[in-house]
């Protein structure tokens, strides 16, 4: 299965990854290299196997419904710059 | 032409928690920005999700109330998209596998008629932050606090008819997740949204047309005026040989109609994937019996039982159940009533919601009980008081003056019983007022309600009026011998 450079271009643009014309060529040429080795997987016959969701055969602990954080605004916040009246700060965003 | 709509809702309920859903963070809502976003909230790389068990036992009850199929196995996914409030690149949500799926509820229309309206699916999911555009001059500020709340998302199937059904089946999931005491059902906090998915087709058409979403609908009004506004918007550029974009808008309550939001460059790409951090969920039976056990009773339980204890009509049977604290109220006051329950039913409709509105009181609030209105409404039925005296000394209640029959007795009210005393005065009265009395023997017979005020204004009012119209006919009728 081959990836067109539109396929690559949306791809990129999904991930908010600016990629040049001139990288282009080598990104639809690498992906589908390791597209076509996941295409080697469809010569196993899976019509006997379940999805996989998750490698370990566990189930999920359940958590108790308490509260057991404590407020550290002033540790996190003091990671950024970008603090104003409590709030983290973007550049506006226009609706 | 004749056009068909098709709606479908998809409504955000917050589950009433302490904790969030992967994080041991509080969801108390009006918090200080960020002082409620712990690690797990803020994305921190390293951190992991842990799934919070009342937050799933919550949505089972849901499922369970609904009929419909509890996935004893299902999966958590990754939804990926960027924005400024989602700090992780994604949310966690159920995709393929939610844990509820396939059950339906029944709803009433305004004509009486009932409709089962499909339920796809409901699945548990984390809520993002809030991003606040108008707060700060130059930029916009990010609030993290609701970042990780836990949502059950309702997703109906679009089998509702018009914006009247649309609204109905929000009433009816709305009533049914305060029941369950799953969700507070705070529209202005947010606790319950709504998204709407609207098209029109030509009557007799089996395609659905292309359909536009509404977003954020948080009130019952506005979802009604929204989907009405869509509705017409969508006839109209079909009918003019336009074609309906497939878009999302916003309905601006301010000019009561729909607008695109701006234009997405490309349709959404969400790439759902298994998320890795978390485990497939699998319920055990002893769970499932155990929430099984926890059910209340449900409302359209309730209001079968109504019918069958109290003997109430429908209409007044919607009203009264339309909350469990609201009929948990009108039993409380109906105790002990048997023949006479129309009458706590009245006071339950009126004199309490109108003073629970006059003071903008919710039921819970209400400074007179259940219990103390049944003692006041066993005055009116045992004869002590009238209604209409009644409604004084509620009042008297109402301003914390005592119980009712403190302030019966305080203040004098009893009716009087005593048959000699009133006669005297029925007797009084006919004699000051000759005329009148002539009139009536002459086949005046209205002027009984005049003697009857004279009456009750000699007595205060506390004379039983049922009584004294006994007394003054025969009073009245015997002199005419």
């Amino acid at each position: 299965m081959g990836l067109s450079k539109k396929d690559v271009q949306h791809i990129a643009n999904l991930a908010r990854l600016e990629v040049s014309d001139e990288q282009i060529d080598d990104y639809v040429e690498k992906l589908t290299q390791i597209l076509d080795m996941v295409d080697a997987l469809k010569e196993v016959d899976t019509s006997e196997v379940l999805p996989l969701a998750h490698p370990l055969h566990m189930s999920q602990p359940l958590r108790v419904d308490e509260p057991t954080e404590k407020n550290q605004r002033d540790l996190f916040q003091a990671n950024t710059e970008h603090v104003e009246q409590g709030l983290y700060t973007v550049p506006k965003v226009i609706e | 032409m004749n056009w068909e709509t098709v709606i479908g809702l998809e409504i955000h309920t917050q589950l009433a928690t302490q904790s969030k859903i992967f994080s041991g963070e509080r969801t108390r809502y009006g918090a200080e920005p960020n002082t409620q976003a712990c690690l797990v909230d803020l994305g921190y790389p390293g951190v992991l999700p842990v799934l919070n068990g009342k937050a799933v036992a919550m949505a089972v009850k849901f499922g369970l109330a609904i009929g419909a199929t509890i996935e004893r196995r299902s999966v958590f996914a990754r939804k990926n998209y960027f924005y400024p409030d989602l700090p992780k690149g994604y949310q966690i949500s159920q995709y393929e596998l939610p844990i509820v799926s396939r059950g339906s509820v029944v709803i009433r229309l305004d004509d009486g008629s009932q409709k089962r309206v499909g339920i796809t699916r409901a699945h548990l999911e984390e809520d993002a932050g809030k991003s606040l555009h108008e707060t700060l001059k130059d930029r916009t500020g990010i609030d993290l606090n609701r970042a990780g709340t836990p949502l059950l998302e309702i997703v109906s199937e679009p089998e509702l008819g018009s914006a009247a059904e649309a609204a109905a089946y929000m009433r009816k999931i709305h009533q049914l997740v305060r029941y369950l005491g799953i969700c507070d059902g705070n529209m202005q906090e947010g606790s319950f949204r709504c998204d709407a998915n609207i098209s029109v087709r030509p009557s007799g058409d089996t395609e659905l047309g292309t359909r536009t979403e509404l977003k954020n609908l948080n009130s019952f009004r506005y979802v009604e005026k929204a989907i009405e506004f869509e509705i017409e918007r969508q006839i109209d550029v079909l009918e003019d040989g336009g074609k309906v974009v497939l878009e999302t808008r916003l309905y601006d309550s301010d000019k009561d109609e729909t607008r695109p939001m701006r234009a997405k460059e490309e349709a959404n790409d969400y790439r759902y994937f298994p998320d890795p951090d978390l485990l497939p969920l699998e319920l055990d039976q002893a769970l499932l019996d155990s929430i099984k056990e926890s059910m209340p009773e449900l409302p359209w339980e309730k209001e079968e039982r109504f019918a069958t204890d109290y003997g109430l009509n429908p209409v007044d049977i919607q009203i009264l159940t339309a909350s469990s604290e609201g009929a948990a109220f009108f039993e409380a006051s109906a105790a002990g009533l048997a023949g006479n329950f129309e009458l706590a039913a009245n006071w339950n409709k009126g004199e309490l919601r109108a003073a629970l509105n006059r003071d903008g009181l919710t039921i819970t609030d209400s400074p007179v009980g259940g219990a103390d209105l049944n003692s006041l409404l066993r005055r009116i039925s045992d004869g002590t008081i009238s209604g209409k005296t009644a409604k004084e000394v509620f009042e008297a209640m109402w301003a914390g003056e005592g119980d009712a029959d403190e302030i019966i007795e305080a203040r004098s009210l009893q009716q009087i019983t005593d048959v000699a005393a009133l006669e005297k005065v029925v007797r009084q009265v006919v004699a000051d007022n000759p005329e009148q009395a002539e009139q009536y023997r002459g086949g005046k017979q209205k002027l009984l309600g005049f003697f009857v005020g004279q009456v009750m204004q000699a007595t205060g009012s506390k004379a039983n009026p049922a009584e004294v119209n006994k007394l003054l006919r025969a009073k009245l009728d015997a002199d005419e011998n």
